[in-house]
Formats: structure tokens, sequence, C-alpha cells
């Protein structure tokens, strides 16, 4: 799960991650209002969406008056942002960030993120903030400074100080560094983030340390011991489809093409989507019904496939472990004639009770496309959609 | 023979009062599987299927001699649940729980640091070693005996090409499903140096998907270590990076993990890639018919 920056630094401000003053504002009058209370000289206005990339799309606006600050904020709310991030359709902005201005001096990248080949939590840095690390692990990999922590005693002051070192954090700010990366590698655990990232982290002229941007990501497993992280959630941002979809316990990512697929466990719902790229059709999702689905959740999967106004026929694709292929056959007549499906469907199943699960489909009297193989499945709902 | 499981092998289902547990012990049992004993707190001294019940671990492998488990606990219990078999000295540990929080796995891996205890899983469809013992959910019947190894993150791919080699007249050692969690126990390479040590298995499909590198990792242990031909696919070519694609570990983040990556390096390490998913097992007799070894392994 992503949350906005402004709710990320409130977070980690609770952590003791030292971060600058501000407030969020849904309308102009609260960012004018929201500044008036910073009360600085210099004020920012950021735009508040999932996505990075937000200054260079023009979602980032100094503003060194309260004249300023209402002009920035009826530019940035209501437009569409598009970055690198948020696909070519863009992403609305409908929250604002009012953050009091710092005097940067330099900035820097600390992050820390799970390490999948050594099981444990490492800490990034890097003196190229505001890079992307991506792009400097591509260009500069020995820029890039690294702490495994050890998760039975969690990260050590002396790793911190190593890394402060590393990146070449003036010697007076050395301990405050220190502190910081203490209390962001604290608040990582806790919540049980996925990443968090401070980029930048910058020190300023009057001799502090701050985090500029902050992006936290949440474990999704985890989520059920952090009910205030849930509240954080904000809708808007996520695809109503997969919204939806969870709600039924059903795993949906929705993408561009028009073929829509419903596959029993995930890595056969991505093979679905690749064989039908394969023979020459574009994917319109991934739908992992799961290994417990019901006649009722292969409903609901339908009406959200069919929900899609750019999917031209359907693909089923089951291989039924414990799963049974008639479960899965009777879902499928009940959701078609529940939807009245009007576009092509092809069926393949395999697996447990195959054959009364094809008996179900060919008694049903509807029109529906026996498959007998994954690849008999993915050529004819190409051709069908053609 | 196979791997980590055969005949002998004595299981002990952790969670067996469970709806999901209760089903599989019963599955477990029809296939011949020797359970031996189950656990669930406070239920102690009751019976599932015939299957003594016990309140924990070390009591149930002090009375049956037990030496291996399956966990079917609920997600926010699973981590604890394997801690307490590793601590009473299992060998082997299979997880078949899904979404547990990636911060108890890590837990979980540096508690089993210098243990002897090997964990498979967690998120996975278990192991199973044709018609001698099954651990897990997978459907029993499509695995026949044979000398294919196969080794996968996926559980349902897994099945897809068990069933095409079974189809095709080509049994099986041994499937282990290793999860497809960012953070497991078993890896790829553990599996891939105990089927290159099983006498009977002659050949190994290894099935990967989109997210992390363990797929190159292995791909480039294959190419230094194995003595037996690799036949190799991914998941999730079409994947959108940046999206959880069902399993906690199928991601592309930060231009890591992508499918084209990781296919690169393994043909590139002699690991013959499957085209699509409905030809693993084609691709699979090919490679047996070009190295000799087809013959030997046509079961059936």
């Amino acid at each position: 799960m992503n949350i906005h920056e402004y709710q990320a630094k409130e977070l980690l401000r609770e952590f003791g991650v030292k971060v600058p003053r501000g407030h969020v504002a849904y309308t102009v009058d609260e960012a004018v209002e929201a500044a008036k209370k910073l009360g600085t000289d210099v004020t920012v206005v950021k735009a508040q969406i999932h996505a990075g990339g937000r200054g260079k799309a023009g979602g980032v606006k100094v503003a060194k008056s309260l004249d300023e600050v209402r002009t920035y904020a009826e530019e940035i709310l209501g437009k569409v942002l598009v970055t690198h991030q948020t696909g070519p359709e863009g992403k609305e902005v409908k929250r604002l960030l009012i953050e009091e201005g710092c005097d940067i001096q330099k900035e820097y990248y600390i992050g820390a993120v799970l390490d999948r080949a050594t099981s444990r939590v490492v800490l990034m840095g890097s003196e190229e903030g505001g890079t992307e690390i991506e792009e400097v692990a591509a260009e500069t990999p020995e820029k890039i400074f690294k702490e495994v922590i050890d998760p039975a005693v969690g990260l050590l002051p002396f790793q911190a100080r190593r890394l402060a070192f590393n990146l070449n954090i003036p010697n007076e700010l050395i301990n405050e560094a220190v502190r910081f990366m203490m209390a962001l590698y604290d608040a990582f655990v806790t919540k049980d983030c996925s990443i968090a990232e401070i980029n930048p982290l910058v020190t300023t002229g009057d001799g502090k340390l701050y985090a500029l941007d902050a992006k936290l990501n949440f474990d999704d497993n985890a989520l059920y011991r952090h009910p205030d992280i849930v509240e954080l959630r904000d809708l808007d941002e996520e695809d109503e489809r997969e919204i939806e979809a969870s709600k039924h316990d059903l795993s949906y990512v929705a993408l561009d093409g028009n073929i829509g697929c419903m596959v029993n466990g995930a890595g056969l719902a991505m093979s679905t989507m690749d064989i039908i790229k394969y023979y020459g059709g574009e994917p319109a999702n991934f739908l992992d019904v799961g290994g417990g689905a019901t006649k009722e959740k292969v409903t609901e999967a339908f009406k959200i496939i069919l929900s899609d106004p750019n999917v031209k026929g359907i693909f089923v694709n089951i291989f039924g472990g414990i799963m049974k292929c008639d479960v899965i056959a009777e879902g499928v007549v009940a959701a078609t004639k529940e939807v009245g499906l009007e576009i092509p469907l092809v069926v393949r199943l395999e697996g447990t009770n195959v054959e009364l699960g094809k008996k179900i489909l060919n008694e049903s009297g509807l029109n529906i496309t026996p498959a007998n193989s994954m690849a008999d499945g993915a050529e004819k709902i190409v051709s069908l959609v053609k | 023979m196979g791997v980590f499981v055969d005949k002998d092998t004595k299981v002990l289902v952790q969670g067996i009062t469970g709806a999901t547990a209760r089903f599989h012990t019963k599955e477990m049992l029809n296939y011949g599987t020797k359970i031996v004993a189950g656990t669930s707190p406070n239920k102690g001294g009751t019976e599932v299927e015939g299957v003594p019940v016990f309140n924990t671990v070390a009591e149930a492998v002090e009375a049956t001699g037990a030496n291996a488990s399956v966990i079917y606990v609920p997600a926010p219990f699973a981590a604890d649940a394997i801690m307490e078999a590793v601590d009473a000295e299992l060998d082997l540990v299979i997880c078949i729980t899904e979404h547990i929080p990636v911060m108890d796995m890590v837990k979980v891996k540096r508690y089993m640091e210098g243990k002897k205890t090997r964990l498979i899983g967690p998120n996975c469809p278990g192991v199973i070693t044709a018609e001698e013992c099954k651990i897990g959910i997978m459907p029993g019947y499509i695995h026949k005996k044979g000398h294919i190894g196969v080794v996968s993150r996926s559980g349902t791919l897994t099945y897809e090409a068990v069933h095409q080699l079974s189809e095709a007249g080509y049994g099986q050692t041994t499937a282990v499903g290793i999860g497809g969690d960012p953070v497991n126990g078993t890896n790829f390479i553990d599996v891939l140096k105990a089927f290159n040590e099983d006498p009977e298995t002659e050949a190994v499909i290894m099935i990967g998907e989109i997210g992390g590198t363990a797929e190159e990792e292995a791909a480039r242990w294959v190419k230094e270590n194995m003595t037996k031909p690799v036949v190799g696919f991914i998941g999730g070519a079409t994947a959108p990076p940046g999206k959880r694609m069902g399993h906690a570990g199928a991601i592309i983040s930060g231009g890591e993990g992508t499918a084209e990556e990781k296919i690169r390096v393994m043909k590139e390490c002699g690991i013959t890639v499957a085209e699509t998913p409905a030809v693993m097992g084609e691709t699979m007799i090919k490679v047996l018919k070009e190295k000799g070894l087809a013959e030997k392994c046509k079961t059936h």
C-alpha cells in the first residue's frame, strides 16, 4: 500500500525523523491558510499524488508570497500530472502539501528496502540525492553505500555512522544523521514498510538536516496489524476495478489490452497474459481467482472483467488442483447467465473433475468455445477478438 | 528416491484442526503419505482423520518420531509455527501458508541460521515425490514416477509442467514448490543441487517468474555445477513494472526482476528456455532427445 508524501512525513515525524513543517490542503483557501500558519518567507506548494517525478511535471512550486501560494495552488489543484510513474493518462491532483521552504546546501539519498538476496533489510545511501536511485545504480554504482541490518539487533549506530561518513555528510551533522537513520529504520520495522525512501535528504544553510521528500510503501500482508496505516489509504489513487477485486479477495491488475483473463494461481495468470501476447493478442488484465474460488467469486471476477469497456473477449484458463473444474464451470455458467455475456468466451479446463466441468459447460447451452490446452485457448481467443 | 521427501518421511501437520488442513490431511493420507501427528494448541489428545493431535510440536515429535512438518496455520501465526518446528529440530518444514508479513520471514530466516532444519516455502504448493509421498496441496494424480525433477515459484505452473510431462509419458522424481514470496526458505540453487546429486533425476525443469534475481543466480550456478540438462520457463514477460502480480515476490522494481533479463541470463548459462508455458514439457522432451536421455526417461 502507498501513502502520500505528507502522510509519510507526519508518520516519520512521530518516530523522530526530521521533516520540514507543513500542512495538507484540499482547496486553494486551505493552501493560503496553511501558508499563513507556517509564516515563513518561502513556502513550497507540492502536488500530492502517488507517483514520483512531480517536480518535472510542474507539480512542485516555490512561492515567495501568499499571493504566489494562491496562484500556484489554483494552478496545481485539479491539474492532471503526467510523470514517468503515472502512465500516459496521468493523475489528477486533489491534495497539496504546503511546506516551509529550506535553504538547501546539499542533497543526499537515504532508503531502506528489503534485500531479497540476504533476506534482510538494507539501508542504502548516496551522495547523489535528488536523482533516482536506479539511475545512480546503473551509471555510478560505486556511489551507493549499503548497510545490511541484522534483524536480531537492528540498525547499529556504528553502521549509521559509517554510512554517514561514506556519504560525506559534514562532521557537525554526523550525529544528527545517525539519529535520522536510526529513526527511519525504527519506522520501517515498526510499521512493516516495504520501502522507506528519503530523496532527497538535505542539509540546510542553518546547519540542519531534513527529509525534503519521503516515500513510504507498506507490506500489504502486514496491514492487519496496522489499522492506523490502513486509514491513510486514498482510494482516489487506485484503479476502481482493483479496489472492487480486493473486496472479494481477488488478485487483479488492470492492463491496456482487450482480452480479459480469469485464471487460478498467480504464475499461471501471468503466463496466460504472456501466451495471449505470444499469439498476437493483448491481455486486458491479470486476474488470479485463487485456490478456493466459489461460484460467487467467479461471478464477481466476471463482473469486474466486464466492467472494463476495452474487453472484447474473455479467456478462462483453469488448472484445477484443489480447485475443482466443476465448481469453476458452474461459476462460469452462472456468471454468464447473470451478466448476459455478449462477447466471445473461451474456456480451458484441466485437472480435478475436468470431465464433469466440461459436461456442465456443454450442457449449459451457452455460447462457450472450449479449448483443449492453454495454447489452443490463447489462439482461439486471439482470433475471436480480431 | 527423489529429493527431500520419500516413502519413509514421517509427517506432522501443524494447525491440523483447521478446515483446509483437515481436507489436505485426508488427501495426503489417501496418497499414501505417512502422516503421524498433528498439532493444535489446546486440542491435544483429540484426533483428526485418525491422526493423533498434540499441543506442541516438541511433544508430537517425541511421541511419534515425526521428521517433517507441513504448516497450514493462518498467516499471523505462521512465522511462530515455523520457528516452533525449527526449535523441535525437524529435518524439513514445508509452509503452505500465504500472506505472511515479510518482516516476520526476515526474523524467521535469522532464527534459522545455524539450525539443522530446511524450510520450503512459504506461499508454496509443497513437495511431492511421485507415488511415494505428497506433502502439500497439489493434485496428486497428475504426478507419475520417473526421472524429471521440477522446481518452481508457482503452484499452478508446476501442475501445468507436471501434467504436460505425464501426458507425454515422462514421469517425475520430485516436484518442489519453493513459493512466491520475496523471502523464502529453500531457493532454486538448493533444489538444483539436490536434483544434481539424486541418482534417479536425469533432468530438471526450473520455473521462475518476474521479481528478484533468484533465477539469474540459479542459472549461473547451473552453468558452473550442474551435470544434468535444465529446461526453464519464466512467467510474467508481459507484466508491467511496479505492480505486484498476485505473488508478493512477483514485482519488477527498480529495473530489476524482468522476465527478459532472466531469460537472457538463463540462455547464456546453457538453460533451454520454453517459449510459452504450453511447451514446457515439449521443450524438455526435445532436450532429452538431444542428450540421448529420452528413452531412459520415457516411463509410460
